[in-house]
């Protein structure tokens, strides 16, 4: 919790986007998640992503379920619409209010217990359509709320709080939405944001379901020496499977890599991504490769990060659906009421 | 807008150059030079003459360094900061930091936000010795360093606080130090009875060191009372705080000049300081002087002669040369004195004037016009009856090193009438009194030759301060002076060597009262800087005495000390407790806060979140922590609020309040 109020006043140098928004314009109301969770670095990679695609607060609604993940949405983008919707059940109004207004960039916020326990048949279901969303699930392993216990994608053998043991094997959620054919499945760390800031930015650009698991220590109840999701053994166990760079259209490819180990995977709507692979035998554009080396990596004690596997065929749900181009919420009585006399032509083609 | 190299403070652009960090060595650590100005237009001028300029400086410097060592390329990291010295968070304290005596600002604001005016004035007392008098005349060298002048606009009044807490202060005699019932044998001559003496005087007395006071006017006060008018300092304010020292047992001779420093050596002093000012205003020897000289006064006679009663009226139509704050003091004394028509004419361009920019106000509110770019060139009379003044024009023009000088322009020349001129062009040092044959060493100027830390003269009996060490400064340099002269006039008596300076003392606590509660008051108020109300102009055009500026009420005074950022709060970071967590990173609202690998300054300072363009400022540089990286934190506009430690989950960040107190002889 935080009692003082952030002052207004920032940097008289802080640069402005393209909107003449500074990044301070993107913030929310001041969190009252513990003091050094790692939600609160989360917030702060969305409010940077945004900043710097320049996105309107209004094109964005914020969706999310029940915890602590699901608390932070009223912690950046003041402006942008939102919904804390019931336990597990965030998909559901993601789909709905994808359905009436397919415009609206879709910021799913969830978390391990929101997704991978009470929400998990709803999650599958949402990558198995294709839904049109950026799915963060902020993954401590833990129930932070309810004073610690162990969630469903705590590692086997990790300790909790108060010493036990973990003894149930963990969900990896990247490799089943890989396995449920999303189209971009990514892993990152709170304490990266130089990794995690592109990686959410070419998520939100990505038509189709596009999946972040964001490892976000609870410094509260699984930050401890023998815990698998805390500060220090992540960075101890990170293997970056690449380095990303989200080139917007129109905008000059800067970073140069070494011949043969870049990959360039063009988005629906012409910008770019420019992946820098950091192992020689990683390809995201492999589902087979991907999801060996995830269970490769797990074996191995290792948590791969970055982005694991991308899909740039992939059709999103409306495409999938043939929804019209004018999104729902949009089309009057005119347009969804065809009128009597087509009735009567689709009548008589029946008989 | 194009700000480059320029810093805003207070209304004045300052020129600035950053020196990579390798050529510092010969180039010294910044170009900044006293480059300043009021005009945006003339500092992009400025600018670029002072880029130009000491480009081909930068270039020759590198190249020299080059060949002498050869390893130009060798990575250099900036060093970790040592918060143990006492500058570094000193420094912080941009007020305090800036001020000659270094008052604890922030200390003395939060105690008058408690209504506790007494103790306010106590802590400023101690530092300053007269904050009645400086929270009306101090030139607030505080003022332009406050960091509400970067992070906001405007600074806090922090003169006019001053004066709130000697307004409002009980009867401190019971608080103010005596002389020891025994003194220590040791006598002390005070040559001059203005600010310094009286400050060494005060420092001394309380060590039981026999002082006493040869003042040339009947009274003592010095340039506090013949050059300040009452209606900016009230004789009962002046009289107060200088009886408060003549008080403690501080002998007295009054309309006793000194005028052979060799005879007085003879007489039993062990130690003689030196603190007469700068007495003589400088006169304009320009055609026609000398015929009509009955009409022609220079400005701190003047002042002298209103203070002691012995002028009381002046012509209709007055000129007043020059653009300091003796200036100001003529042309609104005039006015006073029933002159209906006054003109301040100054050579340099308005923005340039040396007058404080309050003082300019002051008089341009009274309806005083002030010509600028005018050189005079003579006194126009007749018959030895002064008319009038005739001026060039001119314009001011910079060379590459910033240098001015004035053109004069192809306009006619100008005819200004008038019945008396007041000249008040500047002051020097008058030593006709002192022999050059006793050891006592004169310099550039024909000022003697002062140490500047020890403000020993070259004869090591006789020490210097206030004005009459390196001339004309303000009050609050002469209080700083006579502080420092104290230590030394002790160390010379007791025998202990001079040169070592005894150490500031300081303190560093903790504010954390609990898991979210502080000791201090960290929300940033958004009030706008609150005016000082004033006397209704014509009561006060009337009369000398009537005091302009009625001072804040207590419940203005509680809203402007609000506007206190509390910058000796200081965010103090521990290495080892930090877990890189990043949420300091996140929530700092200045983004001062940076985790990243060392490298050499320069490169830090554009690498950071936002790059730290004012070299002035420093950063605070950790150890290196587990992720290798290193916390840097841009100190210059952090707004102390608190929120990095208040989000700190380890308490690797904590908010303590530094209280730094020069040495005095005494401590």
């Amino acid at each position: 919790m935080t009692y003082i109020v952030k002052p207004v006043n920032h940097h008289p140098n802080l640069e402005k986007n393209k909107l003449g928004l500074t990044r301070r314009d993107y913030e929310g109301t001041i969190s009252t998640l513990c003091a050094g969770c790692g939600h609160d670095s989360i917030s702060a990679a969305v409010i940077e992503a945004c900043y710097d695609l320049s996105i309107s607060s209004d094109q964005i609604a914020k969706l999310s379920g029940i915890g602590c993940s699901s608390k932070s949405p009223s912690y950046f983008l003041n402006q942008a619409h939102g919904f804390n919707s019931v336990h597990g059940r965030m998909p559901s109004v993601a789909t709905g209010a994808n359905l009436g207004n397919k415009d609206l960039l879709y910021l799913g916020v969830s978390g391990d217990g929101d997704t991978a326990a009470i929400g998990i048949g709803q999650f599958m279901h949402a990558a198995r359509r294709q839904l049109n969303i950026t799915y963060i699930v902020e993954n401590n392993g833990t129930y932070g709320l309810t004073k610690g216990q162990f969630s469903a994608t705590n590692d086997q053998g990790s300790k909790s709080k108060y010493g036990e043991e973990n003894v149930f094997a963990p969900i990896d959620l990247p490799t089943m939405a890989i396995q449920l054919g999303a189209g971009f499945v990514g892993r990152s760390f709170s304490g990266d944001k130089q990794q995690l800031v592109p990686l959410l930015k070419a998520a939100m650009k990505f038509e189709g379901f596009s999946l972040i698991d964001i490892i976000s220590p609870c410094v509260t109840f699984n930050n401890h020496l023998g815990s698998t999701k805390s500060f220090d053994h992540i960075r101890e166990h990170n293997e970056s499977v690449s380095s990303l760079d989200f080139v917007p259209i129109g905008k000059e490819i800067k970073t140069t890599y070494k011949e043969g180990t870049k990959v360039d995977v063009p988005l629906h709507d012409g910008a770019m991504l420019t992946l820098e692979k950091l192992s020689k035998k990683y390809n995201p554009l492999d589902k087979g490769q991907a999801i060996q080396s995830l269970n490769e990596a797990e074996k191995n004690g290792k948590v791969l990060t970055g982005l694991l596997f991308i899909n740039p065929e992939v059709k999103d749900h409306a495409e999938i659906l043939n929804i019209s181009d004018t999104p729902l919420n949009q089309l009057a009585e005119k347009e969804l009421c065809p009128g009597a006399k087509k009735l009567a032509k689709i009548n008589a083609s029946l008989n | 807008m194009d700000t480059k190299y320029l810093f805003k403070r207070h209304n004045t652009y300052w020129v600035k150059v950053a020196v990579p960090k390798d050529l510092r060595k010969e180039l010294g650590f910044d170009l900044r030079t006293s480059l300043h100005t009021h005009e945006l237009s003339e500092a992009q001028k400025l600018r670029e003459a002072v880029v130009e300029g000491f480009k081909s400086q930068i270039f020759a410097a590198k190249e020299n360094l080059k060949q002498s060592n050869g390893k130009g390329s060798v990575k250099t990291f900036m060093p970790i900061t040592d918060t143990s010295d006492p500058q570094y968070y000193h420094k912080v304290v941009d007020c305090q930091y800036a001020c000659p005596a270094h008052t604890p600002v922030p200390e003395y604001i939060r105690k008058i936000s408690q209504n506790e005016y007494t103790e306010a004035y106590m802590i400023n007392w101690e530092s300053n010795v007269f904050p009645g008098i400086l929270g009306r005349t101090c030139d607030r060298p505080c003022e332009p360093a406050c960091r509400r002048t970067r992070t906001h606009e405007k600074p806090v009044a922090i003169c006019r606080l001053k004066r709130v807490a000697a307004d409002f202060k009980d009867d401190v005699s019971n608080l103010l130090p005596k002389a020891p019932s025994n003194s220590n044998g040791k006598k002390i001559a005070l040559i001059g009875g203005g600010p310094a003496s009286l400050t060494v005087a005060r420092d001394l007395i309380v060590m039981g060191y026999e002082c006493t006071l040869f003042e040339k006017d009947p009274q003592a006060g010095g340039l506090m009372r013949t050059n300040i008018p009452s209606f900016r300092l009230p004789e009962e304010v002046l009289d107060a705080e200088v009886n408060q020292i003549l008080d403690m047992g501080l002998n007295t001779k009054f309309n006793s000049e000194i005028t052979s420093l060799k005879n007085f050596l003879h007489e039993d002093f062990d130690a003689v300081f030196v603190g007469t000012g700068a007495p003589k205003g400088k006169d304009l020897n320009i055609e026609g002087r000398k015929e009509a000289k009955a009409n022609i006064h220079i400005g701190i006679d003047f002042l002298t002669s209103i203070a002691f009663e012995h002028i009381n009226s002046i012509g209709k139509k007055v000129i007043v040369l020059g653009g300091g704050n003796t200036a100001m003091d003529c042309c609104r004394s005039s006015l006073r004195l029933g002159a209906e028509d006054v003109k301040v004419v100054v050579r340099s361009p308005f923005s340039q004037m040396k007058a404080s920019e309050w003082e300019i106000e002051d008089a341009m509110e009274e309806n005083i016009p002030i010509f600028e770019n005018h050189v005079p060139k003579k006194f126009i009379h007749d018959e030895g009856k002064l008319t009038g003044m005739e001026f060039q024009k001119v314009e001011a023009v910079f060379d590459a090193k910033g240098n001015r000088s004035l053109v004069p322009t192809d306009d006619d020349p100008v005819i200004i009438e008038c019945d008396d001129v007041l000249v008040a062009i500047g002051q020097d040092n008058s030593f006709e009194w002192i022999e050059r044959d006793i050891g006592l060493e004169f310099g550039e100027w024909d000022m003697p030759v002062v140490n500047p830390t020890t403000f020993q003269s070259t004869h090591p009996k006789v020490f210097f301060g206030g004005d009459a060490a390196w001339g004309p400064e303000n009050i609050i340099w002469a209080a700083a002076h006579g502080h420092q002269a104290a230590i030394s006039i002790h160390k010379f008596c007791q025998n202990e060597d001079i040169n070592k300076r005894p150490e500031p003392g300081t303190n560093l606590v903790s504010q954390k009262m609990g898991l979210h509660e502080w000791s201090y008051d960290n929300d940033i108020s958004q009030a706008k800087r609150f005016l000082v109300p004033k006397a209704d102009q014509d009561v006060a055009l009337k009369s000398l005495k009537i005091e302009v500026e009625k001072g804040f009420d207590e419940n203005l005074a509680m809203e402007e000390a609000q506007r206190c950022l509390n910058c000796d709060v200081q965010t103090v970071f521990s290495e080892s407790l930090c877990i890189e967590c990043d949420a300091c990173v996140d929530i700092c609202p200045t983004d001062c806060i940076n985790f990243m690998f060392n490298g050499p300054e320069d490169e830090v300072r554009q690498n950071i979140r936002i790059p730290a363009l004012n070299i002035e400022q420093d950063l605070l540089v950790s150890k290196i922590l587990p992720t290798k990286r290193t916390m840097f934190k841009d100190e210059d506009v952090c707004l102390h609020c608190g929120l990095c430690a208040e989000r700190c989950p380890t308490g690797a960040w904590d908010m303590q309040t530094f209280l730094y107190e020069e040495a005095k002889v005494y401590s």
